[in-house]
């Protein structure tokens, strides 16, 4: 790796390779930046906006943006840290989050985030969305009210399971998650709930339906420690990070 | 010129309520009426979610009893599995946060809201009739109820991972086992929990013999008596029979209790979110009835651990079976809480709590009805799903009201006792307050801020004109709010 592929990242010198993101390269130097609809094993899609960083003057999604030397690059600011704050909120206001009776609780991402950031309130009124819940599937649940359209389980069900079932439509406070089937139920596809794409989902929209709530308190992800500290991390993936 | 009496909210209960009384042209007290003026919504908002999220779901209902919502749902959710049978690691678990949730509230009730009225007598001094005086006058008394309680809540934290609202059941089972350093503590503490308890039941009695027969008399008024009974007849808080008793403690149904529909119908009032049960073979006028701590005494042939059911045989000595007093409630409440801690000192030697077998298995069912007997009565959760599993129907029949009729005619007796021409006296206030807490009524099953609340009394002619208004405030002055 030549020296010159370097950036500064909150003062730290960062290295890269070329056709890396600076999300890549942060993670690979092992630096926590705040993210939600990125995924190591996914192409980029740059939706949630968490990973928000100032570079040379512009704002710009550290997931899509590609590192260039000498790059140099904040993120841990105040001003950074309250707009991610916003737009976890905005997330929670846009849905149905309500953490105490939900089984995700605990190892949810969305909720490591916004502990992380010091949410101790909606901050925007909530939409308190009514979107179909499905419960077609033999042995997955969807509450589409949980969504936070980060479209990790299309990405999952196209380039990880090769069945392309999950996807996101319509558009602005409309979009909502689909299944490609005739009658649009995931009950119709052949979603499996050994799939990649089932197991992806960073909140507790995608469940199981069976061995709910086995988990606990006290042993899940995030009971003891900070998302900043262990990553992104879902139940399959005790030991590794995202 | 018909009037109405109205006292809003009353205070020291869980919530808030508010009291009419119908007064007739000769002040004669025609009709009380306990307004239930709260609407939560549940059997509502949870049609749609899946099954398995009902018993983290309908725990929120309530801060004092959640554990006993979390276990009738769990057990409605059983059957929906197709789980008959527990297994013996499961059935020891639940049954320990059980009387774990028993003891603590009985203790919250008794020495937290109930015990200020009857060691400083029901018409002392407002302003320091309350837990904080308590601890001040009588600091033995006070500090072992909390120590009671907090020994309960510890025990559903054990199991459940927080005292309140924890994740515990599942559906079939429990999803974790008690380790042995968790059981240690307990076993260290539980002999002094027992002794408190029975020396508290010994105060009870000597303070309610003390005015005997104001006492015995005090809102008194016969009626049916329904509890969850165990296949011997002994006291059954986690799984039995509904047994039904007349007001003279002959037994008139007893059924399984997923019967409940054959037993049981609903009457609505305009005037109440609460509704109205009564005995489906008598008339809401004759069929009504009571529940919680002193039904399940009047109910149960003995109780299974021998001081509680000493204790019992006293009062039933004393007070006669069935006792009909509401205040008696009080006595039977501190019976069970010793008898839950006797249970609990059992368990604690039970190496079921230590097993990882704890989930079953079956063939899933359309429907699910769990029947407990939780702190303040018989509670009925009773849940449909269609084939997606999501819930389509939710009946609740919660503890207070199964005791809405007995509290509207204990309220009437005490108006009838001691209201005294036109006057409405901070007096009579107390005095009401005083047996609607006898039932410990949870009215917005919602957490109780002790204490000096605001009260208002007014006086409506039935024109809905307020011909007078009495008022306490929450430094606990009196001012004429008319």
């Amino acid at each position: 790796m030549s020296n010159d592929l370097q950036f500064s990242l909150d003062g730290v010198s960062v290295c890269f390779e070329k056709g890396e993101t600076i999300m890549q390269a942060a993670q690979r130097a092992g630096i926590y930046l705040p993210h939600l609809c990125f995924h190591p094993d996914f192409s980029a899609h740059g939706s949630c906006r968490v990973c928000i960083v100032h570079l040379q003057g512009k704002t710009v999604a550290a997931c899509t943006q590609p590192a260039e030397s000498n790059q140099v690059v904040q993120s841990n600011t105040p001003e950074l840290q309250k707009a991610r704050l916003r737009l976890i909120q905005l997330l929670f206001a846009e849905g149905n989050h309500y953490c105490p009776t939900c089984e995700t609780s605990g190892n949810c991402q969305l909720q490591a985030l916004a502990y992380d950031l010091g949410m101790t309130h909606y901050h925007y009124d909530p939409f308190m969305p009514e979107r179909q819940t499905d419960g077609s599937h033999p042995d997955l649940f969807i509450d589409r009210d949980r969504c936070i359209q980060c479209d990790l389980c299309g990405r999952a069900s196209a380039e990880y399971d090769g069945k392309a079932i999950y996807t996101l439509s319509g558009r602005g406070q409309n979009t909502q998650l689909v299944f490609r089937s005739p009658s649009g139920l995931l009950g119709d596809t052949n979603a499996g709930a050994d799939d990649r794409a089932a197991h992806i989902c960073p909140v507790g929209c995608i469940l199981p339906k069976t061995g709910n709530y086995q988990e606990p308190i006290g042993t899940r992800l995030y009971d003891h420690h900070p998302i900043h500290d262990i990553g992104n991390l879902r139940k399959e993936e005790r030991g590794g990070s995202s | 010129m018909n009037r109405r009496v109205v006292i809003d909210p009353v205070t020291r209960v869980e919530g808030h309520g508010k009291v009419t009384l119908l007064v007739d042209e000769n002040n004669q007290i025609n009709e009380a009426r306990l307004h239930i003026v709260e609407f939560r919504g549940f059997e509502k908002f949870i049609q749609g979610r899946p099954f398995w999220e009902l018993p983290l779901v309908v725990q929120r209902l309530c801060g004092i009893c959640p554990v006993s919502h979390h276990l009738a749902a769990a057990k409605a959710i059983d059957q929906i599995v197709g789980v008959d049978q527990l297994t013996e690691g499961a059935l020891a678990l639940r049954k320990l946060m059980h009387f774990g949730q028993v003891l603590q509230s009985h203790a919250l009730h008794f020495f937290h809201l109930a015990a200020p009225d009857l060691v400083f007598g029901f018409d002392s001094d407002i302003a320091r009739r309350n837990i904080v005086a308590l601890i001040q006058n009588h600091q033995t008394l006070a500090l072992q109820g909390v120590r009671i309680r907090k020994f309960g809540q510890q025990i559903i934290e054990a199991v459940s991972g927080k005292r309140i609202h924890g994740i515990a059941a599942v559906p079939g089972g429990m999803n974790a086992p008690l380790s042995a350093d968790k059981i240690t503590p307990f076993k260290a503490q539980v002999d002094d929990i027992i002794e408190w308890c029975e020396a508290t039941i010994a105060t009870i009695k000597t303070l309610f013999l003390s005015h005997r027969d104001y006492h015995e008399a005090f809102g008194a008024t016969e009626s049916n008596f329904m509890a969850l009974s165990g296949e011997k007849g002994q006291l059954e808080l986690y799984h039995g029979d509904l047994r039904i008793i007349d007001r003279r403690g002959n037994e008139i149904r007893r059924q399984p209790s997923d019967q409940y529909r054959a037993l049981l119908s609903e009457q609505v009032k305009s005037w109440s979110y609460m509704k109205f049960p009564y005995l489906s073979h008598l008339t809401p006028e004759t069929g009504w009835y009571r529940v919680g701590p002193l039904a399940r005494i009047n109910v149960c042939r003995y109780i299974d651990t021998p001081r509680a059911e000493r204790c019992r045989q006293d009062f039933v000595s004393t007070l006669g079976a069935p006792a009909h007093s509401p205040l008696a409630y009080h006595w039977a409440r501190m019976i069970e809480a010793l008898h839950c801690a006797e249970a609990i000192k059992n368990l604690l030697h039970n190496p079921a709590l230590l097993s990882n077998d704890l989930l079953g298995q079956g063939t899933r069912q359309q429907q699910g009805i769990g029947v407990i007997e939780a702190p303040r009565g018989t509670l009925i959760h009773h849940y449909e799903i269609n084939g997606q599993d999501q819930v389509t129907m939710a009946n609740l029949i919660v503890s207070t009201t199964n005791n809405n009729q007995a509290m509207n005619e204990s309220i009437r007796k005490v108006a009838q006792q001691h209201l005294t021409g036109k006057e409405l006296t901070p007096e009579l206030l107390n005095l009401i307050e005083v047996v609607i807490r006898a039932y410990d009524p949870c009215l917005s099953c919602a957490t109780h801020a002790a204490g000096k609340m605001p009260l208002r009394l007014e006086l409506q002619t039935s024109d809905g004109k307020i011909h007078s208004a009495l008022q306490r405030n929450s430094d606990g002055r009196l001012h004429n709010a008319g």
